[in-house]
């Protein structure tokens, strides 16, 4: 792995809510353009916060996070979305009470020009979107929300998008779509790195997987490779 | 005819005034909405809101008069309305930036911003009063009736007259005009959804990019001009008097708890249940039983309640649907 070529490094993360201890441990990420990485392990690993360390909702207080080479620790969220990031939280992601195109639209919000090209692209991504797109985006079902969700992320056209648990509640077919779609989203050539609780699933269509334990780096690797390692299997996948 | 002369005796009495005084409120119950959607607090300093634009727009009407300038038939109140707004708008951008703002930074429970805002309701009330007096003021001018009731009697040979005053009108078509102009702003221009996206879920609007100051600006403007539009329409439609204009905030939470605190077209509903509760409890309805059931000769003037316990009915409102449905009729906290 070279650490200078990945478009969004997160090197050697300390860091923890408020006054309080340290939840992330000289923890590293580094995650490529045109591929999925998946963050996974045990509940209370530290996932979540990794992933809000590198969005900048929490302070380092150790280590660096950079994209494209630039330091952007000193960011706040909404400056990291100009620089073309996008985050899907896991709960509360959508504007319940907009319509799904309104929706869409304050997803773009930033952007002054004209989007109309990315809405149709996401559109294309979502069918199901076009069709609902008057709807009001709370009415809709979980897996069509979270698409909603998604597709708000993307309406800014960024370089990474950053989803936290995307399938946590939903069914097992509606994951596997969201999955799908995820992939889709990776081949146009953007980097995509996600959190996860189903750990297999995610580790099976990421190209580069990170568990996490305790909030330290315990594997690191392939997707493929961490699902064929007999101690992740143990200890994470049951076997 | 019998019927006739009912039908015209309730839309005078009860119908047409409740249905300005419940545009007025539901122009006033909008205001404190967007405040409790946007901003996420009770506004207790709405009432003396209203009576900060409308006093403003009375000073401003009394020295448009003294030059000699008037609006015809219309109330000249109403050329001096857009300064009116504007004065209630910079009043309440300076109490943001002087008080709200330092407890948003802090991001105050909404509990200590509804106290907060007491103390500006003082201020502002105590302010109001020392600029142009407690007493009563006066200030509708221009033709008083689009139809009188002596008019309305000799054109139909009824017994019972039909009065529509001029600030009657005014008021309905204002509000009509308002409400369609607010809705179009909420659900059509790029500013009125981020404000809605705003309320929605104030997270993701500042993930998306949603500027929470331009938002909390645009809800101020907003206020201000619904406060000094729906205070200047009441005080033409009954008279200004600064302890009425803080009486008012009663009917105005009524109405938009009744619809839904945080939903536009709930205050809108509200405002004109509230209204229509409150004229058909207290009105005497002697005379029009006295049409429909010539045979029943009631002992009383068969009014529920005396109109000096209307308040009593929007307590008893907000009561009744905070105990069955807290969230109002529509649901509240969404646009």
């Amino acid at each position: 792995m070279n650490k200078t070529n990945a478009f969004l490094t997160g090197n050697a993360v300390t860091c923890g809510y408020a006054n309080g201890p340290d939840i992330l441990h000289n923890c590293t990420i580094e995650a490529n353009t045109g591929e999925i990485t998946a963050i996974v392990g045990p509940n209370g690993a530290g996932k979540s916060t990794a992933m809000k360390c590198l969005f900048g909702m929490l302070n380092l207080r150790q280590g660096y996070v950079r994209l494209d080479g630039e330091d952007i620790n000193d960011l706040s969220p909404q400056d990291r979305v100009a620089k073309g990031m996008g985050f899907v939280p896991q709960t509360a992601n959508i504007f319940y009470s907009l319509t799904v195109l309104e929706n869409l639209e304050m997803g773009a919000f930033i952007r002054r020009d004209d989007f109309t090209e990315t809405m149709n692209q996401v559109f294309e991504l979502f069918p199901i979107l076009n069709e609902k797109k008057s709807q009001v985006a709370g009415e809709l079902s979980g897996g069509q929300r979270q698409q909603v969700a998604i597709a708000r992320a993307l309406m800014t056209e960024p370089k990474v998008l950053m989803l936290d648990e995307p399938t946590a509640g939903v069914s097992p077919i509606v994951m596997e779509d969201i999955f799908s779609r995820l992939i889709e989203v990776a081949k146009t050539g953007i980097l995509v790195l996600i959190v996860e609780q189903n750990a297999r699933q995610a580790l099976e269509i990421a190209d580069k997987g990170y568990v996490l334990v305790q909030g330290r780096n315990e594997h690191t690797g392939r997707g493929k490779d961490l699902l064929a390692d007999k101690e992740v299997r143990k200890s994470f996948l049951g076997g | 005819m019998e019927i006739l002369n009912a039908i015209v005796a309730f839309l005078n009495f009860v119908f047409i005034p409740a249905i300005s005084y419940g545009s007025q409120l539901a122009l006033g119950a909008l205001g404190v909405t967007l405040v409790y959607g946007i901003l996420r607090f009770s506004n207790f300093a709405h009432g003396d809101t209203m009576a900060f634009g409308t006093m403003v727009t009375i000073l401003v009407t009394w020295s448009l008069q003294s030059h000699g300038i008037n609006f015809g038939l219309l109330p000249t109140a109403l050329i001096a309305l857009p300064v009116g707004i504007l004065g209630c708008v910079v009043f309440l951008l300076l109490t943001d930036h002087s008080v709200y703002k330092f407890y948003r930074r802090k991001k105050a429970k909404p509990v200590i911003l509804v106290i907060v805002s007491m103390g500006v309701m003082f201020i502002m009330n105590g302010l109001v009063r020392m600029i142009i007096g407690p007493g009563e003021q006066r200030f509708a001018d221009g033709e008083r009736f689009i139809i009188s009731a002596r008019q309305f009697r000799e054109l139909t040979g009824l017994t019972e007259g039909l009065a529509f005053r001029t600030s009657q009108g005014i008021t309905i078509l204002t509000a009509l005009t308002i409400v369609v102009l607010l809705f179009w702003f909420l659900t059509k221009t790029r500013t009125g959804k981020s404000m809605r996206a705003f309320s929605d879920n104030e997270d993701l609007a500042l993930l998306s990019g949603i500027n929470p100051d331009r938002v909390v600006l645009y809800t101020w403007l907003l206020v201000g001009a619904l406060a000094t539009v729906a205070g200047v329409l009441y005080g033409l439609d009954k008279s200004f008097k600064p302890f009425i204009y803080f009486q008012l905030l009663l009917p105005i939470f009524a109405a938009a708890v009744v619809g839904g605190l945080g939903n536009p077209i709930g205050a809108i509903a509200g405002g004109y249940l509230v209204a229509l509760s409150e004229v058909m409890i207290t009105y005497a309805w002697k005379k029009v039983a006295g049409y429909i059931l010539p045979f029943w000769e009631p002992k009383g003037l068969i009014q529920l309640l005396s109109t000096d316990y209307k308040f009593a009915i929007s307590f008893a409102i907000l009561i009744i649907v905070l105990l069955f449905r807290p969230t109002g009729l529509f649901k509240g906290k969404a646009f």
